[in-house]
């Protein structure tokens, strides 16, 4: 597998790329289509989790015929450990902004909006100002397309996207069945693009340097950099963009403190890596991807702990739209409690596994497919944690 | 939803409907009433929730259903100094847990409860990706971090516990 060093990089924050106006005038001179087909070529894929390429998902809704469509860009941010999006909402909203005009530009759609989690209110005035400012400075540009924000309410489900459509429309956020998807019918049903925050970003770095310069860093199948909220037990908590397809290890010299047992890859739906694996665990889309929080363990914690830390946050998130995730849920989370306190043989911890695995493919959306990833590996890794 | 009625003031009532009207009694436009009406009520009682389904023409149930689904929403009055410990992951291996417990047993409350003066209320939260300062607390609009049982009482002092 190709791998990469441990690399500090400096593009999403970088000061000097702020110059958006001028992003955005060299693009909307070309044609849409080119304009998909670099993000295309640079290999960009979503940075909200799923990973999927960002212009393809562009060129689908493009192909979409109707007067009508959107772009969204996804600020729900509530994977625990993960304060990426807040950070650059804060500090460099603009090319967020220009992320998505030039999505709209490319697409053909004239309204966009903002799902900005509810927690990050204190946000709002600041942002609704400075989106006031863009949307007079693109409209002078004759470019016909406004930016809108909505707060959320406070539930996890609503950063899934049809969740997040469903919650917009002033519903309870109840993920929808795929497909129809989001290219085809999102908000309003109609065509929609929606991004995560960074993934915007990265959109307007490849239209102002070219995808050439993107593909410099990263991997074949891991191209570029990407934001990771360090959280947990290391002197250097915060933000950083690091080069994608890096091993594990090198991870934890640089932001371990010296004791870490354990690394929690991608928020409560992540993987848990022991340390035994941090040699060959490569962090991108080729071996764990994530969606930015990397949480450290060192040897006081109890797994135990996390994982059931864990799956109360998964109980009381769970919609409760479908059986396997409600019920599920709630069973794993007695079924550990049962095992600890003796009620249960160890063995049961089996049985707990394979109700994980048919989550996974029962559940109807990502939430209740995704509980298997920290539970089968927290059990596989720490079982006498469990136990004992 | 609660037994016994609670007599909504007319004005509070009459502010309501005109916040219906001012998005036109969409009801499309549920979430953002309801924000505006836990606003001038503080909390969103059964009888709260009636007036919206009879402004929007939507059935309580739904309305019911919305509260319910977002955890912004309650149900219950809180404190004038609402207390919010975050139980994020990073946080509770932090000890998030026994802050929890300190709070709870200084003010003789469990969370959800207002103190008997309606000073203090307690609520746990989501995440607020506050991370890096685990465990984190907040008061209000305030946030406190890194904190540990032992400063519990410090920080009440400060609201003139
Ligand atoms: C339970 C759940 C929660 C999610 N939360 C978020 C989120 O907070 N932010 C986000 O960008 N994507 C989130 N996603 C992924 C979105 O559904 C969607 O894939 C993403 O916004 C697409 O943007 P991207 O392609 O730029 O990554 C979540 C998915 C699931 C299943
Ligand atoms: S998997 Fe869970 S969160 Fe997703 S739709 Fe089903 S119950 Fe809701």
């Amino acid at each position: 597998m190709e791998k990469r060093n441990l690399k500090k990089v400096d593009i999403i924050f970088d000061i000097s790329e702020c110059d958006y106006l001028a992003v955005l005038d060299k693009t909307i001179l070309r044609d849409p289509d080119e304009v998909i087909l670099d993000i295309i070529d640079s290999g960009l894929k979503g940075r909200g989790g799923a990973g999927f390429p960002t212009g393809l998902k562009w060129k689908f809704t493009k192909n979409e015929d109707s007067e009508i469509k959107y772009v969204i860009c996804n600020a729900d941010e509530g994977e625990p450990g993960t304060f990426k999006d807040r950070e650059i909402l804060d500090r460099v909203p603009e090319k967020v902004f220009t992320g998505m005009a030039i999505c709209g530009f490319c697409i053909g759609a004239k309204e966009g909006y903002i799902y900005l989690r509810g927690e990050y209110n204190f946000l709002l005035e600041e942002l609704k100002m400075k989106i006031d400012l863009f949307n007079k400075q693109i409209r002078e540009k004759g470019l016909e397309f406004t930016i809108g924000i909505r707060s959320g309410s406070g539930a996890y489900i609503c950063g899934e996207e049809s969740a997040l459509f469903e919650s917009m429309e002033g519903y309870r956020g109840e993920p929808r069945n795929k497909p129809p998807y989001p290219t085809v019918a999102g908000y309003n049903w109609k065509p929609t693009v929606i991004n995560n925050v960074e993934t915007l970003v990265y959109v307007s770095m490849i239209c102002r340097l070219g995808p050439d310069k993107f593909k410099e860093l990263g991997t074949k199948d891991s191209r570029g950099s990407k934001v990771f909220s360090v959280s947990g037990d290391t002197p250097s908590a915060g933000i950083f963009e690091l080069e994608l397809g890096m091993p594990l290890n090198e991870f934890v010299e640089e932001f371990g403190d010296g004791d870490t047992k354990a690394v929690q890859v991608g928020g409560a739906s992540g993987h848990c890596v022991p340390r035994k694996q941090f040699n060959e665990t490569i962090i991108g889309f080729e071996g764990i991807p994530t969606g930015g929080s990397m949480m450290i363990f060192n040897s006081s914690r109890s797994m135990y702990n996390v994982l059931h830390d864990y799956l109360e946050f998964f109980t009381e998130e769970s919609c409760g739209q479908c059986t396997p995730c409600r019920v599920g849920c709630q069973q794993l989370l007695k079924g550990i409690e049962a095992v600890k306190k003796g009620e249960r043989k160890p063995a049961y911890l089996e049985e707990l596994k394979k109700l994980a695995l048919t989550m996974k493919v029962a559940a109807k959306c990502g939430l209740g497919q995704s509980v298997a990833n920290p539970f089968n590996s927290i059990i596989d890794n720490f079982r006498e944690e469990i136990i004992y | 939803m609660s037994h016994i009625k609670i007599q909504l003031k007319e004005a509070q009532v009459n502010q309501l409907k005109e916040v219906c009207r001012s998005f036109d009694n969409d009801p499309g436009e549920l979430i953002n009433v309801l924000h505006k009406a836990q606003g001038i009520f503080g909390y969103l009682p059964a009888e709260v929730q009636e007036v919206v389904a009879r402004e929007l023409q939507l059935p309580v149930a739904k309305v019911y259903g919305v509260v319910t689904f977002y955890s912004f929403f309650t149900m219950q009055p809180k404190g004038l100094h609402p207390i919010s410990i975050c139980m994020g992951t990073a946080c509770y291996v932090r000890g998030a847990e026994k802050v929890l417990d300190e709070f709870r047993r200084i003010l003789n409350i469990n969370v959800g409860e207002s103190t008997a003066d309606g000073k203090f209320s307690i609520s746990c939260l989501r995440c607020v990706g506050a991370c890096g300062l685990a465990p984190v607390v907040t008061i209000g609009e305030k946030v406190y971090g890194r904190v540990s049982p032992d400063g519990v009482k410090d920080i009440l002092r400060e609201y003139e516990f």
